[in-house]
């Protein structure tokens, strides 16, 4: 720890390149985190935030409501932009909800140790994301009273769902893909919630977090299998989370729609689901180490390890971008050349030029590492990076449905407030939740971080 | 036949302050000839299993994961041949029936799904939780295994045991507490 050692280790580096600040024993890290949950009473801060995020969701049921009373006419969608704001929302929501299962199976499988103090609330995250993704398929159908007719059961009508549509491939890989989720999530979930069993003070608590715990008494035995299935599960989570994006790019690349039948698309969704389930990390973290005082848990090291996923992301995205217009233009089809005219001088260019200024320009100040630990500048850049990713499923659904091969055919997609209310409604649904888990469940898994804590002592040595 | 509410003895249980102590201490416990052990943690200990001699033969989770996969990747593809090739056959443009890579998304999908299932249930059900009660819980010091504490129980029913001559022995293999664990049954 002397300042006397070479320039690599010099205070400052040391300091960036902690996972966890030092001086934290099993003890302080349980106390730490379980305090949020059992001890620490309600803010206004916190008060105040879940009412704003409560009146949103009021808002999501209200528009809901009325959707399933008047019907999808509400809404801005026409022939031809069938789609509109309802699979953006959802191409959207799903693509967020990638980085939670990223961080917690992929950096898991790749021993990635700064992984600890960030996995379980970017694991609620997706959670959260697949249940607001999940609402705008169902709610698009027109009649969500007959979803279940997607779901294949012997009816007496005698008729079974076409498995060859890639609409049937979405309902499995996203209904599957919130399963898993919600497995890995409480898998990990379970040794922490024995920990809040044992330290609850109130019976209720003590009741209701023991019944979750199913009494884990942190035998060996279980350890062992448990370390077992959480691999395994790691493991399963990795292509599965790769599978999803790619199939909901498939709903897209399927169709014959120009700009729409691409085979970048299922690599390009996937580094963009990414790039934006990073994005909503930060948007999470940076508050909530702030507003909990867990700049020890989260540190410096996190969130610049976070904006450099983002930046080699972004860089896979734009090359998408790139090749999805080179291809265009040296295809010669011209329906391709017309979409590629059209994204940059036609009705909707101006949504087209935010994109590339939001998603591939704005991030390469990420290259600088000032940027990249500057909490503020990364904050806004998140929130920046989130809308760029909403603009570019935009794009993708409104540019080409409204200028397919007919003139006749063509035509224009204009959002009407319950489109604007539904949307922000599940933000309000989202944020409702996160500020629900934060307060009922630790936001930072205590197992894993007193794991980190026994290495981090043994590497001192 | 046991009487009831009898108040019986469980086992003894050593506390410790770090893993390493528990770990030297339940080889001791090993070498001294105790089989009937079990070690509590609040995190996964590397190399407990193996110094407790538990081997690769008490896992069956990933067999157990494999079966869930197998079968669930199985029966989803075969379930999606019979579907539409043969009980609600569509012809769509005349392709062929039996259309299998357009079968891929969705048996992979259910392979893993499948595998998960198993992998979480099978690690309960090896585990036998949920289980609401066990005689651990009597003991008040043992909440602590769920936050900062290492333990070391070795069971009543151990052919070795002995309660005075055990509890000597976990107080000489560095045991900071020995407690007798007592359970109404």
């Amino acid at each position: 720890m002397s300042t006397d050692r070479p320039s690599v280790n010099s205070p400052e580096i040391r300091r960036l390149a902690r996972v966890i600040e030092p001086g934290h024993s099993y003890g302080s890290v349980t106390d730490k985190i379980s305090s949020i949950v059992l001890t620490r009473p309600v803010s206004i801060g916190w008060l105040a935030g879940f009412a704003i995020a409560f009146s949103l969701l009021m808002l999501m049921t209200i528009s809901i409501a009325w959707l399933i009373t008047k019907g999808v006419g509400i809404w801005g969608i026409n022939i031809p932009v069938g789609w509109g704001f309802a699979i953006v929302n959802f191409v959207w929501w799903i693509g967020i909800g990638h980085a939670g299962t990223l961080i917690s199976a992929i950096l898991f499988l790749l021993n990635q140790k700064w992984r600890t103090s960030i996995n379980r609330f970017a694991e609620a995250m997706t959670l959260f994301a697949v249940a607001c993704a999940g609402i705008f398929p169902l709610i698009h159908t027109g009649r969500p009273w007959m979803a279940y007719y997607m779901f294949p059961y012997p009816s007496t009508m005698g008729i079974w769902p076409q498995f060859r549509s890639p609409l049937i491939w979405d309902v499995f890989a996203v209904s599957t893909y919130g399963t898993v989720s919600a497995l890995f999530w409480f898998v990990g979930l379970i040794p922490d919630l024995a920990t809040l069993r044992d330290r609850a003070t109130n019976k209720a608590a003590q009741i209701i977090y023991g019944m979750l715990a199913m009494g884990w008494r942190g035998s060996a035995r279980h350890w062992h299998r448990y370390q077992s299935a959480y691999l395994l599960l790691a493991g399963l989570a990795t292509p599965l989370v790769l599978s999803v994006h790619t199939v909901v790019s498939f709903d897209f690349s399927i169709a014959i729609v120009p700009g729409w039948h691409t085979t970048i698309f299922p690599p390009y969704f996937v580094a963009g689901a990414i790039y934006s389930g990073f994005a909503m990390v930060l948007t999470i973290a940076i508050p909530l180490r702030k507003a909990y005082d867990l700049e020890d848990f989260i540190t410096m090291r996190h969130l610049e390890n976070m904006a450099k996923v983002m930046l080699a992301t972004g860089l896979i995205v734009a090359y998408g971008y790139f090749f999805e217009f080179f291809m265009s233009l040296y295809s010669g089809n011209k329906f391709d050349v017309f979409l590629v005219e059209q994204r940059l001088h036609g009705p909707y260019a101006p949504y087209y030029y935010a994109l590339i200024l939001c998603n591939i320009l704005t991030p390469q100040l990420l290259w600088i590492q000032k940027v990249r630990t500057n909490v503020v500048v990364l904050f806004v850049m998140s929130l920046v990076i989130n809308l760029g990713m909403w603009l570019e499923r935009f794009v993708i659904v409104v540019i080409s449905l409204t200028r397919d091969f007919v003139p006749s055919a063509w035509g224009r997609y204009q959002a009407t407030f319950w489109d604007y209310s539904t949307f922000v409604g599940t933000i309000g649904l989202f944020v409702t939740l996160i500020f629900l888990f934060v307060r009922g469940l630790p936001a930072i898994s205590i197992a894993e971080m007193r794991e980190l804590v026994a290495h981090t002592s043994e590497d001192d040595k | 036949m046991k009487v009831p509410h009898a108040n019986v003895c469980y086992g003894l249980l050593g506390e410790f302050d770090t893993p390493k102590e528990l770990m030297v201490a339940a080889r001791k416990v090993r070498e001294a000839g105790y089989h009937r052990i079990d070690a509590y943690a609040p995190f996964p200990v590397e190399g407990l299993s193996q110094a407790l001699g538990l081997g690769r033969k008490h896992d069956l989770v990933p067999m157990i994961t494999l079966i869930g996969g197998l079968g669930g990747g199985l029966s989803g593809f075969f379930f999606q041949l019979w579907v539409n090739a043969s009980t609600y056959p569509l012809n769509i443009g005349g392709r062929p029936l039996n259309s299998w890579p357009a079968f891929i998304p969705v048996t992979f999908e259910l392979t893993v799904l499948g595998a998960s299932l198993f992998a979480v249930f099978g690690m309960l059900a090896m585990n036998k939780l949920p289980q609401p009660h066990h005689p651990l819980f009597n003991v008040a010091r043992f909440k602590r295994a769920s936050n900062d504490k290492f333990f070391l129980c070795i069971e009543a029913n151990d052919p070795k045991f002995h309660l005075e001559e055990t509890a000597r022995f976990l107080q000489g293999v560095n045991a900071q507490h020995v407690i007798e664990v007592r359970d109404e049954d």
